[in-house]
């Protein structure tokens, strides 16, 4: 992760309020290409807030967003998609409808251009593109190891592997930037272990710069290169894993009032955090 | 024992992406094609084939395309009878202002006017979701409604205001009008039938009809992945009501022979609602099933009383009906709300292990 | 044209004020029913999330019910003020019956199915509805036995604006009924404690299950109650024109009523009710005769897009947010 790091993302002075409800204030950060950037913050910063504006689905009322060199006032999903911003949901958000191959080959629609005439004929060169894609959603099945859930219903599927294969979704999108909503919320040890090292084989193997939004220090210490911790939608630290866990500011909103006095607790402290 | 796909593997992405990859459905569409083009013309009389067979091919067809739009991308429409009439009265324009070109290329034509109509009627969907938006299809059903009777143009003046199918050929043979048997019409109605059924196959399994499902289940998620709503809806009236319209053409043409703008009323929006829904939302054998069901159906009761040697008067069988079908949806809806083509699919689970119970 | 269509009907307003005001009057009448018919969608939507299609053809059916037990006796020799109002009690009881049987055979096991599920379902109970009442009172329109229930009949002619204007007391009558009844729909909704679990229920089945809300009973009440409602139309349309089963159409009405105020509000379906019946009646007044007639129709659903491109969730409905 060394060289020259360009910035891929950055936000500067972005706003955003529902009603009379600000759920972000004035908050910049950068997103530097090929890094693994986390957001933490406790419930209700506005992390997801924060996603959504650089997806496009929330307007920031005040501020900017760069993205590969174009400075906008607002995202659109649509740009958002086909630039290369693909995202993973807190709520799972899968098409429930369909199985894990259709879900992730939808993933690859943006790629796919033969039109309603092909596609009514199927023979031809609409068939050759299917397979096309087929293969390349069949790597991400393989490197995310759910070749055996690949005809399954996702709804059917249990919440670990549903969050999997939204993950697979994602990547159909060949993105340059993957936008993490909490990808590992109720999983277990094996379970977060595994989504660790997916997302690290992602970051390292295609140069995928990642933005992470997660609740579980221990990973965002391992994982992330840079940290922005956000609380009540203002931004709080941001820096690395390390300048960022001893932050005064942090540990009292997030990490708890650090206990300075307390000789039992205190190697307990280091262990935990 | 009998439905086991075990032992089939597949070679290839294409043999795995094929329509029927398991070989007993590949047998099973042929046993249905097999029949459908030899068995029952060779052994249906005029009654099978003018009143069950060619409504119910016809009506599966409009079923296809309310399925597209209802089914597939999750828009509900209650304007399906409106769409039907647009195309059959298109038809009716373009084969009598033009008597020369053959009727089947007006068909055609027919569906690509009632496309357009539904692509406008389809606009508000950028700004309107889910049950308002059918809101929006019912106003479309009532304003057609209106037009089929005042714009006499349309029926060519006829003080009736009804219309009637002028007599037409193909390859010298009469397919519409007095003159054309049941027969001849089965047959082209048939072939169109399947073809149009093929190709809204291939639509739903490739990537249009992914793109419509994930409009239907999550709208969000779908525009993140850069698929355009108001396009994939657009298209998906338009596909939608292109089927309806050369439906209600055919209907005209090679069914009723003739038709009044009652024909094409609400009910008939309300009655391809429930062939959809109770064949199965999402799945184009589920439009065949729910058609034959509640077009089969009120036949059968009807004829009913009389082959058990009951004296009902035919008022009475006629309310009966309407409870039987009432009940009958209600029944259907609470044993399988996904259509009897859920409850075919677990049949097929069943025959799997069939005759062990497990 | 365009001077026939924007500026002729308004010169034709303001040339004759008397038939303006009949016009308003008329459409506010209608409006009111229209509010009636609308008011009983709300009460099942709000309390179980139905959208219930039968509530056309239970007005219907509730109607035929009364005057049809009211010809009953009146074969039997019972007739008079309180053989009507003897027949009006054992409507509602009939209602009630229904209701209950509604509840327990097709609401209890489609409990937590999708919403178009049940949506179909009241399909299937209209169809069933139509059939059973033909069967049992006929397909004839009847009339309404209105004198008999001392609903008044006859106008009151008023002189003003240059001409007459003409006011049914029935249609008087009917709007005060109206009122009363949905002012006190409104406050059940709103001070009691069934209106709250109502309300309840109309969120979140499971959730209000988990507070120990008795479903059933709740939807047996929500029922019974649009089944009044029903009842009440039934009578006030039927005495103004008669009962027969055209009035189901009418009742598809309701929809753009509906979509105009949101589903899920009292209030909407009044306002709603009023635009849509007022809103009809001018149109087909003033700009009808451009059209060629007949356009009463369509008209009220195109009154009601238009709102809905400019509010998509309709003038008081629930704003749709949605939570990713």
């Amino acid at each position: 992760m060394s060289g020259a790091s360009e910035t891929l993302l950055s936000v500067e002075g972005v706003s955003l309020s529902f009603g009379g409800v600000k759920a972000i204030s004035g908050v910049s950060f950068d997103i530097r290409k090929g890094e693994i950037r986390a957001i933490i913050g406790p419930n209700g910063a506005g992390k997801t807030s924060m996603l959504n504006v650089i997806n496009g689905f929330y307007h920031p009322n005040q501020g900017r967003i760069t993205y590969k060199g174009q400075t906008r006032s607002r995202m659109r999903p649509y740009r958002a998609a086909s630039q290369g911003i693909a995202r993973t949901f807190q709520n799972v958000a899968l098409f429930r409808g369909m199985t894990t191959l259709d879900n992730i080959m939808v993933g690859r629609t943006l790629k796919m251009q033969r039109g309603l005439f092909w596609q009514m004929l199927r023979f031809g060169p609409a068939m050759r593109e299917e397979i096309e894609h087929r293969r390349a959603v069949e790597d991400i099945i393989d490197f995310l190891q759910i070749e055996q859930i690949r005809k399954t219903p996702v709804g059917r599927l249990p919440y670990g592997l549903q969050k999997r294969v939204e993950l697979g979704r994602a990547l159909a999108m060949e993105p340059d930037l993957l936008l993490l909503d909490e990808p590992m919320a109720g999983m277990n040890i094996e379970e977060k272990e595994d989504m660790c090292r997916y997302i690290l084989d992602v970051n390292k193997e295609f140069g995928t710069t990642i933005a992470l939004i997660e609740h579980d220090i221990g990973v965002v210490m391992d994982l992330s290169d840079r940290v922005v911790v956000l609380e009540y939608g203002h931004k709080i630290a941001d820096g690395t894993p390390d300048a960022v866990k001893s932050d005064s500011k942090v540990i009292e909103a997030y990490l708890g009032v650090a206990h300075q006095d307390d000789k039992a607790s205190g190697p307990a402290r280091e262990v935990a955090a | 024992m009998l439905y086991r796909e075990t032992g089939q593997f597949k070679q290839s992405y294409a043999s795995d992406q094929a329509i029927f990859p398991i070989l007993q459905d590949r047998i099973g569409l042929a046993i249905i094609l097999a029949v459908a083009f030899v068995a029952i013309p060779l052994l249906g009389n005029e009654f099978v084939l003018a009143s069950l067979m060619i409504p119910f091919l016809i009506l599966s067809l409009g079923a296809i395309g309310l399925n597209l739009l209802t089914g597939y991308t999750g828009l509900l429409s209650l304007g399906t009878g409106a769409f039907m009439g647009v195309g059959a009265y298109a038809a009716y324009k373009l084969s009598t202002l033009f008597p020369g070109i053959n009727i089947l290329v007006w068909i055609v034509c027919s569906g690509f006017v009632a496309a357009g109509i539904g692509i406008l009627v389809g606009l508000p969907s950028l700004r309107i979701k889910g049950f308002y938006l059918a809101v929006a299809t019912l106003a479309a059903q009532f304003f057609l409604q209106w037009c089929f009777v005042r714009i006499s143009w349309l029926y060519n003046d006829n003080p009736s205001g009804a219309i009637e199918v002028p007599a037409r050929t193909l390859f010298g043979i009469a397919i519409t009008g007095p003159s054309a048997t049941p027969v001849t019409r089965y047959y082209v109605v048939l072939v169109i039938v399947a073809v149009m059924t093929l190709i809204a196959s291939n639509i739903v399994h490739g990537r249009i009809g992914r793109t419509w499902m994930a409009v239907r289940d999550m709208d969000i998620a779908a525009q993140l992945m850069g698929i355009r709503l108001l396009r994939s809806k657009l298209l998906a009236f338009a596909v939608s009501s292109f089927y309806c319209g050369v439906s209600g053409a055919l209907m005209v043409f090679l069914w009723l022979g003739a038709a009044e703008p009652s024909a094409f009323e609400i009910n008939l929006s309300f009655l391809m609602l429930f062939m959809v829904i109770i064949g199965g939302l999402g799945s184009l054998i589920g439009s065949f099933m729910g058609t034959a069901l509640i077009h089969i159906l009120p036949i059968l009761i009807r004829s009913l009383p009389e082959a058990l040697g009951l004296p009902l008067a035919a008022a009475t069988v006629e309310h009966l009906t309407f409870m039987i079908v009432g009940a009958l949806i209600i029944f259907f809806l609470i044993v399988e709300p996904h259509g009897l083509a859920r409850l075919w699919q677990i049949g097929k689970q069943k025959l799997r292990v069939w005759p062990f119970p497990y | 044209m365009l001077y026939n269509v924007f500026i002729d009907p308004f010169v034709q307003m303001a040339g004759a004020p008397d038939l303006l005001v009949q016009a308003l009057w008329e459409g506010l009448v209608s409006g009111v029913l229209y509010a009636l018919i609308a008011l009983g969608f709300v009460l099942i939507f709000k309390a179980s999330g139905v959208f219930n299609f039968a509530q056309g053809i239970m007005v219907v059916f509730s109607a035929l019910t009364l005057v049809g037990l009211y010809e009953k006796f009146a074969a039997f020799g019972f007739s008079g003020h309180l053989a009507a109002y003897v027949a009006l009690a054992l409507a509602a009881v009939v209602m009630f019956v229904l209701a209950v049987v509604i509840e327990r055979v097709v609401l209890r096991p489609l409990v937590n199915q999708p919403d178009i599920i049940l949506f179909m379902a009241t399909f299937g109970i209209t169809y069933v509805l139509i059939g059973l009442g033909e069967m049992v009172f006929g397909g004839d329109p009847k009339q309404m036995i209105a004198d008999e229930l001392f609903l008044p009949g006859g106008s009151i002619d008023v002189e003003m604006l240059g001409g007459f204007v003409s006011f049914q007391k029935i249609d008087i009558a009917a709007t005060v009924i109206a009122s009363v009844m949905i002012a006190g729909l409104a406050v059940f909704f709103q001070k009691t404690r069934i209106g709250r679990a109502l309300r309840a229920v109309a969120d979140s089945h499971k959730a209000a299950l988990s507070v120990g809300i008795s479903l059933n009973q709740i939807w047996a009440i929500v029922w019974f109650a649009a089944g009044l409602v029903a009842l009440v139309t039934g009578i006030m349309w039927g005495a103004r024109s008669n009962v027969s089963f055209a009035l189901e159409i009418v009742a598809l009405k309701a929809l753009p009523v509906l979509v105009l105020g949101g589903l899920t509000s009292v209030p909407g379906a009044i306002v709603g009710g009023l635009i849509v019946g007022i809103g009809e009646k001018l149109g087909e007044f003033y700009w009808g005769p451009l059209l060629g007639g007949g356009i009463e129709s369509w008209f009220a659903y195109v009154i009601a897009l238009l709102f809905l491109l400019y509010r998509p969730q309709g003038l008081f409905g629930d704003k749709i947010i949605e939570r990713i």
